[in-house]
């Protein structure tokens, strides 16, 4: 062991032995103290006294915390907008992300409405593979809806290592999708054993309530959070939980923007529901009063949606259910605009590119907010920023943990250096932050990712293309042991009945009601089956075995719970 | 029910005791206080004893009324043919089971209930008299009760107050301090409806019968236009219906069943014009009568300015849609299918939906049928919120369970067929009557949509074909009694508030309607708060097979009911009048729901933030179409046609010192715009935002 001590000595080494002695280990359950010697980017001893080769580099943590390198859940880096592409691409970003200590990324492929989910996905591929300097995965988002995305979802899981896809209840006519198709993607989705993730706003009352702002006149970015009000998400989000229950598919809600969108998460996970929510860096730092700046380049880049809330108590109420637990994961949606590309909105509001900064500020911005003012400790930092994100999508514990056999994906954190925030210093290729001036407690002050070391003394040493694709399975435990028993105690059964044999009304042939399906792309697991009733044959299926299997239509089998399970039927007459 | 007959029939001996000193009995002391409506007090001190003792002693010498002194020996028959022609007296033998048998006088009525025979009602059935006297009644508004007589002539009320003058000649009721309340309103009746090819087997007669003898006055019925077609025909046809055969007031809700700039052109003629103040919309009935999220923004904006009432079908139909598919393909094809498709997360996400456009829309929300507690739930915290929202429980839901869609009897579980359907938890009932107690739910109807069983029985294959809807409002006012203040959970104030007060004032036929004062229509129920009977088919007024209160034990019921000014309940006789009920207009902005709305529209305007113009370098890009497509179709918003592109000639920047203007803010406008101006409040004025830059 080599004699190192204070890591400003160390001459930056390419090897990838790395012993960190005197860290005081921080996991999402519980902090130790111990040395952690990593290999060929993967833990491979933890403990004390560890006996380690010769000639590995060693960090002394000198009892400062180590934590499982934060995992940004949401990013948009080099997002194609109506022929611009965001300003952060892979490289920026990701080079960004690994300097606020974030050592993996989960982008999203959205792919333009009517092409292929496969396709859009390997061009996503493709790009960050040769720019992305820190670990990637990637979600899909469903832009469109018919017979041949199902198949393509599919491929994704099973193939291409997706577990979650994100549907749109806003922009309208050009992501967004019905209530019946998002039942049916739902139904999809929850069959492949993968996340649903929503982008929540009722895009119809958007639709409306921006053109009654344009015709007032107003055409600034005012216009943006005034067509957006609150309410809106709420409802979306209310509603997709509602399908979300229906279809019991687990339900991911990406950036929680508002208090009442907030409230109704907490309110439906009270009541059992399987959902997730995700508030970002920009919601939990800052709040939507800025879009009333004088300085339009200013209050444009503030504008995404949801919008941040223009009431201003709204971060400190995500943080604090962020911290007991109501919001479980942060991601950051960092998705940049130059001045220049926000500009192309500069007379109508609506076509203001979306998507504010915050990958490089997520973790010191969450720590500054929840672990400083002692709403969360340092363990359910490392949930929030890192472990339950790896968890949801089935990354753990190869990532979001410390342990050994895990990714050396670390970062030695220091919860007293201050730092304020500023478009001057960050490492971004936009204009504007939209955290200017904030001061934030807290900072990395190494990243080691895959088994590097990526910041230290505050130089950044990244290599372009050095990411790689994480791949993730389907039926994440921490998410679809739930799903599974309920789907098991889900089971309908119909009554058995005399056919009825009395006068029957003479009708007109007007159906009344319903075509049973949207279109002709029906539901995924079985194939469509006439609603008509088989006298012959019946649908009933008992758990288990029973004794009058072979015989259709018993008596005395009786529902035995409605979807759900909540009411409480007995034997009635 | 036969010991208390007995009873009755032992009773019967004492009344000519009551007879012989009829203004002796002893009374309940009267409160000397009635508000506006006392006279002066004092004031006929001195006559009204001669005026008591003269009618009390004439009315053995007036002509025609003698059949009351004569009573004992009057036979029956002779009693009925001596009735006012327009009576009817076809529904002679009364079949509620409290009911009186059929050889009784007319002259007296005495209650059946555990008070025994101490109530005495006198009947001097006058030939033709529309002046009614009802005496020593404990007079129940929403805001107070008050013993008072009540004199009525020519179908209105003319005075109230103690030792009123009155004309001789009139008919006198004794309430014997009964309580007399305002005639139920039932907000929400289908009668007569069509529905592929058939008709509701209670029409405009047999319904508004059925709701006279629960002691409900007033109806307001649906008017369902096929998609498609004019609103303005189908409400002249559903006129025509009612004013044929209608026995009590009646009033008309029409539903928007399909939406476009024709259909707008009549809503704004039904509303000025024909006397109509609510529309329904539906959220469910997918490719029928759904409408889009858009639609129902463009129509809630709409309504909102013209002062009507946005009344929703509260249910997501495109789940529903695919539930119901899936339910047939899992081989579920009874009346269980129906809940089971339509869970009442469903129901409950509609109403958050609505209120969500609502609130939007600044418009104020009904949400009709509220089956569900989830569904409540979002009604109450919407209003603890502030929304202008109301909700109306049904007789079905405050009364009855869904467990009875599992029954092995397939005409009984398709009986409980409704959309939204009853919900199979069975506390949900008593949930509901809380709410209602509360005030968090606002008003009651019955969606009284009665269908036979072979009309149900189209269905009998696939639940879907199930026509839609249950009984309830002849039951309405005894079941609320029953279970809201026979618990403890509401006063006699409260229950006229939620039968017929607040619906009074929704329709703004307040005071006309829903209040007893000097002035208001004579619609009036004397009523009994201890008779019990039970709900059974076999003795309601409804021409369904099944009822869905079957069996139910309920107590409180009208012990007589007066529409119009004239007797149509009394002694358990119903005696109503095919086409003598008119159809009542109801003018728009209610003040009950638009108060408020008014106030608001003052505030929510809405302004920019005056900025240099942004002159840096701009971006090129494809000019896709994203976030604001203009509208839902062709048809724009109702306000302006104005492009979504700014005329940088033209600012339509309004100030907040002109509430005057409604909607359409571009009347003062400015070549350019006002320095200084800031948005003082988002829509709703929810949020604080102050001077910020």
């Amino acid at each position: 062991m080599s004699g190192f001590q204070g890591k400003k000595n160390i001459p930056r080494i390419t090897s990838d032995r790395l012993l960190i002695k005197g860290g005081k280990i921080v996991n999402d359950d519980q902090s130790f103290l111990a040395d952690i010697y990593m290999e060929d980017g993967v833990i491979k001893q933890i403990g004390e006294n560890l006996i380690v080769p010769g000639g590995v580099k060693t960090i002394d943590a000198h009892g400062r915390m180590l934590i499982p390198g934060g995992i940004d859940v949401h990013t948009r880096f080099q997002m194609p907008d109506r022929g611009m592409t965001a300003a952060d691409d892979f490289y920026q970003g990701t080079r960004a992300a690994l300097a606020g200590g974030t050592t993996m990324i989960i982008d999203h492929v959205v792919p333009e409405p009517g092409s292929s989910l496969v396709a859009a996905f390997e061009q996503w591929r493709s790009w960050a593979d040769s720019k992305s300097c820190c670990d990637y995965s990637l979600h899909v988002d469903i832009t469109d809806w018919h017979k041949g995305v199902q198949e393509e979802m599919e491929t994704l899981v099973k193939d291409h290592g997706v577990n979650s896809f994100l549907v749109y209840l806003a922009f309208k006519d050009v992501f967004q999708l019905t209530d019946s198709q998002i039942y049916e993607a739902f139904s999809v989705i929850r069959d492949l054993g993968a996340i649903a993730q929503v982008h929540a706003e009722n895009g119809d009352i958007v639709a409306e309530e921006q053109r009654r702002i344009l015709e007032l006149g107003i055409t600034g970015p005012e216009g943006h959070v005034l067509s957006r009000p609150e309410e809106v998400e709420a409802e979306a989000v209310n509603r997709s939980i509602t399908v979300s229950n229906q279809t019991n598919c687990p339900l991911y809600v990406t950036k929680v923007m508002s208090k009442s969108a907030a409230d109704v998460i907490a309110l439906a996970r009270k009541k059992g529901t399987v959902v997730y929510g995700e508030p970002i860096s920009a919601s939990l730092g800052t709040d939507g009063s800025h879009y009333w700046s004088k300085n339009w380049a200013k209050a444009a880049a503030y504008v995404t949606s949801p919008p941040l809330s223009p009431d201003p108590t709204t971060p400190d109420y995500l943080t604090s259910l962020l911290s007991c637990g109501d919001l479980q994961v942060t991601g950051s949606a960092h998705c940049t605009f130059s001045t220049a590309q926000r500009a192309v909105g500069k007379d109508n509001f609506t076509l203001i590119p979306e998507g504010t900064n915050g990958t490089e500020e997520r973790m010191s911005i969450v720590w500054d907010k929840c672990v400083v003012t002692g709403k969360m400790d340092e363990n359910q930092f490392v949930a929030v920023t890192s472990t339950s994100a790896a968890k949801i999508f089935n990354l753990y514990p190869r990532k979001g943990r410390i342990a050994v056999g895990s990714d050396a994906d670390l970062v030695l954190w220091d919860p007293d250096i201050t730092k304020i925030i500023s478009a001057k210093s960050h490492n971004l290729a936009v204009e504007y932050n939209i955290f200017e001036g904030m001061e934030v407690r807290g900072a990395p002050l190494v990243v080691i990712s895959q088994g590097k070391i990526v910041l230290e003394d505050g130089n950044l040493h990244v290599t372009e293309g050095s990411g790689r694709y994480v791949a993730r399975k389907p039926f994440p435990d921490y998410v679809y042991k739930r799903i599974k028993a309920r789907s098991r105690l889900a089971e309908l059964r119909g009554v058995p009945r005399g056919l009825y044999d009395g006068p029957v009304c003479e009708v007109s042939v007007t159906p009344k009601t319903v075509t049973p399906a949207t279109s002709a792309k029906t539901s995924p697991a079985k194939q469509p089956v006439q609603p008509v009733r088989n006298l012959h044959q019946s649908g009933f299926s008992l758990s288990g075995a029973q004794i009058d299997d072979n015989v259709p239509r018993r008596t005395t089998q009786r529902i035995v719970a409605p979807p759900g399970g909540k009411a409480n039927i007995t034997s009635l007459g | 029910m036969a010991d208390r007959r007995r009873d009755w029939w032992d009773k019967e001996d004492d009344l000519p005791v009551y007879l012989a000193r009829p203004g002796t009995t002893d009374q309940v002391p009267r409160q000397k206080f009635g508000g506006m409506f006392c006279s002066v007090e004092g004031a006929y001190e001195s006559k009204t004893i001669d005026f008591d003792a003269l009618s009390v002693g004439q009315r053995s010498s007036r002509g025609a009324g003698q059949r009351a002194a004569a009573r004992g020996s009057a036979s029956p028959e002779g009693g009925e043919r001596e009735r006012e022609p327009e009576r009817e007296p076809e529904r002679e033998p009364p079949r509620e089971a409290a009911g009186q048998p059929g050889d009784r006088g007319v002259g007296i009525i005495s209650s059946t209930g555990g008070a025994g025979g101490k109530e005495l009602l006198q009947n001097l059935d006058d030939l033709g008299s529309d002046r009614l006297l009802i005496k020593g009644g404990r007079i129940v508004n929403d805001d107070q009760s008050f013993y008072a007589d009540i004199y009525m002539e020519d179908g209105l009320i003319k005075q109230i107050g103690d030792n009123l003058i009155v004309p001789g000649g009139v008919k006198i009721i004794e309430a014997n301090g009964k309580m007399v309340i305002p005639g139920g309103i039932d907000i929400h009746t289908h009668f007569q409806m069509p529905y592929r090819g058939t008709t509701t087997v209670d029409d405009f007669s047999q319904g508004t019968k059925a709701a006279l003898a629960g002691g409900t006055t007033m109806i307001v019925d649906h008017v369902i236009p096929d998609p498609g077609s004019s609103l303005i025909e189908a409400f002249d046809r559903w006129r025509e219906w009612a004013d044929e055969k209608a026995c009590c007031d009646y009033s008309l809700h029409v539903d928007i069943t399909h939406w476009n700039d024709s259909v707008k052109q009549e809503v704004e003629s039904l509303l000025k014009e024909k006397g109509v103040n609510s529309f329904q919309v539906y959220m469910a009935y997918k490719d029928l009568y759904q409408m889009s999220n858009s639609e129902l923004y463009e129509i809630f904006t709409f309504l909102g300015e013209m002062g009507g009432i946005v009344q929703v079908h509260a249910e997501n139909g495109e789940i529903i849609a695919e539930e119901q598919a899936r339910m047939l393909q899992m081989g579920i094809t009874g009346p269980e299918g129906h809940v089971l498709s339509r869970p009442e997360e469903l129901e409950a996400e509609a109403v958050f939906r609505a209120i969500t456009i609502a609130s939007q829309t600044n418009c104020p929300l009904y949400v009709t049928k509220v089956m569900s507690k989830s569904a409540a739930d979002i009604i109450s915290q919407a209003r603890k919120k502030g929304n202008v929202v109301f909700g109306e429980p049904i007789t079905a839901s405050l009364g009855t369970d869904g467990t009875h869609y599992w029954s092995k009897n397939w005409a009984k579980a398709a009986s409980f067929v409704t959309s939204p359907p009853l919900s199979p938890d069975p506390t949900t009932p008593d949930y509901l009557n809380t709410l209602l107690a509360s005030g968090d739910l606002t008003l009651t109807g019955s969606a009284h949509c009665a269908f036979s069983v072979a009309q149900k029985a189209i269905g009998k294959d696939d639940f879907t074909q199930i026509p839609e809807g249950v009984n309830g409002v002849e039951e309405r006012m005894s079941l609320i009694w029953d279970k809201a203040v026979v618990t403890g959970k509401m006063d006699e104030n409260t229950f006229v508030a939620v039968t017929s007060t607040n619906a009074a004032k929704l329709l703004n036929l307040y005071p006309r309607k829903g209040r007893i004062a000097v002035g208001s229509d004579s619609d009036l129920v004397i009523w009994d708060s201890d008779a019990i009977r039970t709900v059974t088919a076999k003795t309601h007024h409804s021409a369904a097979e099944y009822n869905v209160f079957e069996g139910m034990e309920l107590r409180g019921a009208p012990l007589v009911v007066i529409c119009q000014g004239k007797i149509v309940l009394e002694d358990g006789k119903l005696q109503a009048t095919a086409g003598s009920g008119r159809f009542i207009p109801c003018s728009p902005f209610p003040d009950f729901a638009y108060k408020r709305i008014k106030a608001r529209k003052q505030l929510a305007v809405l302004r920019a933030v005056p900025r240099g113009m942004y002159d840096g370098p701009v971006s090129d890009f494809s000019p896709m179409s994203r976030g604001g497509t203009p509208s839902a179709s062709a048809r724009t918003s109702p306000t302006k046609q104005t492009p979504p592109v700014r005329n940088l000639h033209q600012s339509g920047f309004s100030l907040a010192g002109n509430p005057a203007q409604r909607g359409a803010p571009s009347t003062e406008e400015t070549p350019i715009r006002p320095a200084g101006r800031r948005i003082v409040v988002p829509p709703g004025g929810r949020s604080n935002i102050t001077s910020l830059s």
